[in-house]
């Protein structure tokens, strides 16, 4: 690392900390140079959040050091972090729903003044001073629960702002935002470095990496594995950095399609949402749908499965008009929904890997009426060893998988019910780099054994690499396909916008 | 601008729930011709002071994203001790004494409830079921609490001097509105003060928003809810004082049982369960509601005993209201999110 240590605002090295028998951080080393964008990057459980919390005084090192700003420092409060000018935007923003954003914003403040009194003119004061230091237009009465999550964000920048901010922390900032969300934070991101203050983004995503840093530290299992420029990076080393493993990404050509469509749309319509959408899908075909975030991809994918039925239009399988009211008509239809949000509407939190596997043919794992405990084992494990669902146990809570396997053990549950036609609603989202590349190994080999495939996605990468043909749906209307030669992100990508 | 104002008014619980009292009494008015007289306001407003004081109390705890089942037996305890004390040594000076013994006590019940919540952070609900039994067991089982049939007269003065009177000229009836009314008004203001102007207050509010948030934002987050308990102690112990005075007599286990409509006219004034939002307004009108069922039953003609089956009609109705209303709000939300992500 060439550079010139008086250059550095902060300077970590050999960074360690063991929580019981768990080295969370081995040997970390990050430096950041002052108003200079570095991304921290690394899959889930690699220690990135760890270290954080120790810049910012959360939890306390058990070796190495750590200088800011010239200053080395011995112990960290969260109290002397602020002090120092180190601001940490959390996923969850750390802001009250329930009070306005005026108040979201001067609180902070009127509680470090030691004061007992509140004044509401001193506070739409402060209030107006925050927003107006990145040109932020918003309804400073609204609550802060109305707000779309993008905004929450501003408001969250906002207010670390307000203590004369050297470091700004972002921890994965850009996970729910659109793509017009996410260039607008950068545009603000880059504003920033222009004052001077240094932005250490948290990101696993590789295309955000390239585009708004210069300099990156990826960690991988508490170790730091390589720093340096930006642009000395590539594709396949971030993947190899991130992961330890190489990859071989292959597209996906279908093999064997069937000759007659297995699943076809016909002017489904359900006004506000999406209008005259005609679709047909093929067994042994991958099919991608894409478009923005309120294009109407999510409300056209749960009216396919019958969770939002659409008001009129057909819904045709194998040839024949049937009827989709319901989530147990599609699953009877065998049409099969690996939902957008894992969280709340795929998995049940509390309960076994084993339980969430099973759950959706429960009613088959019987034998003489009676719940065949061995059977369902069985189908456990078999499972778990076919969709290699990293875990020592699967009796254990389905929370203690990462999000790359918790995905798998959707996907497992789907399978396990048999469908013809399966359809994914972000497949891959908040997903590391391993187990994306082994969810799409998994759905092209689904593809080659027949199954008739429905991608839903705005990760364009993901679309081109693994489908055959792929439809773009904007304001609610499909407005191109494209499939073969024409199939490439740019034309998507026009189509979309 | 001003239509942006308009709708947030109408977003809100507060102008719902008024507009149910105002049709509920037309249709009493309709009915008995007695709902719109003087005696039976003054009632109303009578029968309203404690539960008023009481549900003060409960919107405090449910705002800080807790819930409070003690609260009957901890100013029956807090009360019964006070008057006994003051019976035993034949005080007979006026109603201070009384309240200042009372509130002692309930700071220190309270502040039993305040020390478990928040600094041994146990849930609130079974905390409160928990002490509720000790301050019932300690008030009958070792004060041996029975019927005082005789207050200190400083007290009987106190809930027996009319503030406002007045007189039905049909059938002659006199309604009498105590000074107790004024401890509630008194309590109603001061806390509004202090929830909106004090840091302590705003920190109730942010703890019920986000806890984590709040520690992280520097608020003291165990220290503010011993604090509140205390002061939720010292409430409902006033609030038992005026409910003595005005009956004349202390009945141990008279208040037993009150709580479950004090939490549905707090939660039906627009109070979330989950913690953070709800307005002291809101608070009055469900609770002012729940009392008005209760006592306008009798005016139109049906039997007392139907009242509970109506007071939770009443409650379902209120539920579904708001939750209807959060429902679309949530649509123009998420509209209105779209338009801007058209832009």
């Amino acid at each position: 690392m060439g550079a010139n240590d008086e250059m550095l605002l902060l300077k970590a090295e050999h960074i360690k900390i063991s929580f019981g028998n768990v080295h969370a951080l081995k040997d970390v080393s990050l430096s950041i140079r002052p108003g200079e964008i570095h991304c921290l990057a690394g899959e889930n459980g690699c220690g990135k959040s760890t270290l954080i919390k120790i810049i910012s005084g959360v939890y306390q090192r058990d070796g190495g050091t750590i200088e800011f700003n010239g200053k080395k420092l011995d112990k960290i409060t969260p109290i002397d972090a602020i002090n120092m000018g180190i601001q940490v935007i959390y996923q969850d923003f750390s802001l009250f729903p329930n009070l306005t954003v005026a108040e979201n914003l001067a609180l902070n403040t009127e509680v470090a003044s030691g004061k007992r009194w509140v004044s509401w003119k001193n506070v739409r004061k402060i209030a107006e001073d925050a927003v107006s230091k990145i040109h932020l237009n918003i309804d400073l009465e609204a609550k802060v629960g109305t707000l779309s999550v993008a905004q929450k964000q501003m408001v969250a920048i906002s207010r670390a702002l307000m203590f004369n901010a050297k470091l700004i922390i972002m921890d994965e900032p850009t996970t729910a935002l659109t793509k017009k969300e996410v260039d607008a934070l950068f545009k603000i991101i880059l504003n920033l470095k222009a004052q001077g203050i240094a932005i250490l983004f948290i990101s696993h995503k590789l295309n955000e990496v390239f585009e708004i840093s210069e300099r990156f530290t990826i960690l991988r299992n508490g170790e730091m594995v390589a720093t340096g420029n930006t642009k000395d990076l590539d594709d396949s080393k971030f993947t190899y950095y991130m992961t330890g493993r190489e990859f071989e990404n292959k597209k996906f050509l279908p093999a064997k399609v069937s000759e007659k469509p297995i699943f076809e749309l016909d002017d489904l319509t359900s006004p506000g949402s999406f209008e005259h959408v005609n679709i047909k899908l093929h067994g042994g075909e991958i099919l991608g749908i894409t478009g923005l975030l309120d294009s109407g991809r999510t409300e056209l994918a749960l009216a396919m499965f019958g969770m939002l039925p659409a008001s009129s239009g057909k819904i045709i399988r194998n040839g024949k008009v049937v009827e989709i009211k319901n989530a147990r008509d599609a699953i009877a239809n065998k049409i099969g929904y690996v939902p957008e949000d894992r969280l709340s509407e795929g998995l049940f939190l509390q309960r076994s890997i084993a339980d969430n596997i099973i759950i959706s043919e429960i009613d088959h794992l019987t034998s003489k009426g009676i719940y065949d405990r061995k059977k369902r084992d069985r189908e456990v494990g078999n499972w778990v060893h076919e969709m290699e669902v990293k875990t020592d146990n699967p009796e254990n809570p389905v929370t203690t998988l990462s999000g790359g396997n918790q995905q798998k053990v959707v996907l497992a549950k789907w399978l396990a019910t048999k469908p013809e036609v399966l359809i994914l609603n972000g497949p891959t989202v908040g997903v590391d780099i391993g187990s994306k590349h082994d969810i799409h190994v998994i759905l092209q080999k689904l593809a080659e054994d027949g199954m008739g495939v429905i991608i839903i996605s705005d990760d364009l990468p993901e679309i081109v690499q693994n489908c055959s043909r792929v439809d773009v749906i904007k304001e609610g209307r499909i407005v191109g396909e494209f499939s073969g030669e024409g199939l490439n992100e740019a034309a998507i990508l026009s189509a979309m916008m | 601008m001003m239509n942006n104002k308009l709708k947030k008014i109408f977003h809100s619980n507060e102008p719902y729930i008024f507009l149910i009292i105002i049709l509920l009494g037309v249709l009493v008015q309709i009915r008995s011709g007695q709902f719109f007289t003087g005696n039976n306001l003054v009632d109303l407003f009578s029968a309203l002071i404690v539960p008023g004081l009481f549900a003060i109390g409960e919107f405090m705890t449910l705002l800080s994203g807790g819930i409070d089942v003690s609260f009957p037996a901890l100013a029956s305890l807090s009360v019964y001790a006070t008057t006994k004390l003051l019976l035993d040594r034949g005080y007979q000076g006026n109603v201070i004494a009384a309240f200042a013994i009372a509130i002692a006590f309930g700071a220190v019940l309270g502040a039993l409830n305040g020390f478990l919540i928040g600094y041994l952070n146990l849930n609130a609900m079974i905390v409160t079921l928990g002490t509720s039994s000790i301050f019932q067991g300690l008030m009958q089982g070792t004060l041996r609490a029975n019927q005082l049939s005789t207050i200190p007269a400083g007290m009987k003065t106190f809930g027996t001097v009319p503030f406002i009177s007045a007189t039905n000229k049909v059938n002659g009836l006199t309604s009498v509105l105590p000074y107790t009314f004024l401890v509630l008004v008194g309590v109603c203001v001061l806390m509004y003060l202090v929830l909106h102007y004090t840091i302590f207050g705003r920190g109730i509010y942010a703890i019920g928003g986000n806890a984590s948030s709040a520690h992280a934002a520097g608020f003291n987050v165990k220290r503010t809810k011993f604090i509140m308990y205390i002061i939720i102690g010292m409430i409902a112990s006033a609030a038992g004082i005026c409910r003595t005075c005005m009956m004349q007599q202390m009945h141990p286990t008279n208040m037993l049982g009150m709580e479950m409509n004090i939490i549905a006219g707090v939660v039906l004034g627009g109070v979330a369960l989950t913690g953070g939002s709800g307005s002291l307004l809101g608070c009055m009108l469900g609770t002012f509601l729940i009392v008005m069922v209760q006592n306008s039953m009798i005016l139109i003609g049906i039997p007392t005993t139907w009242s509970d089956v109506f007071v939770g009609a009443v409650i379902i109705i209120g539920v579904i209201v708001s939750a209807l209303q959060s429902n679309r709000y949530e649509k123009v939300r998420t509209s209105k999110n779209k338009e801007a992500a058209a832009k």
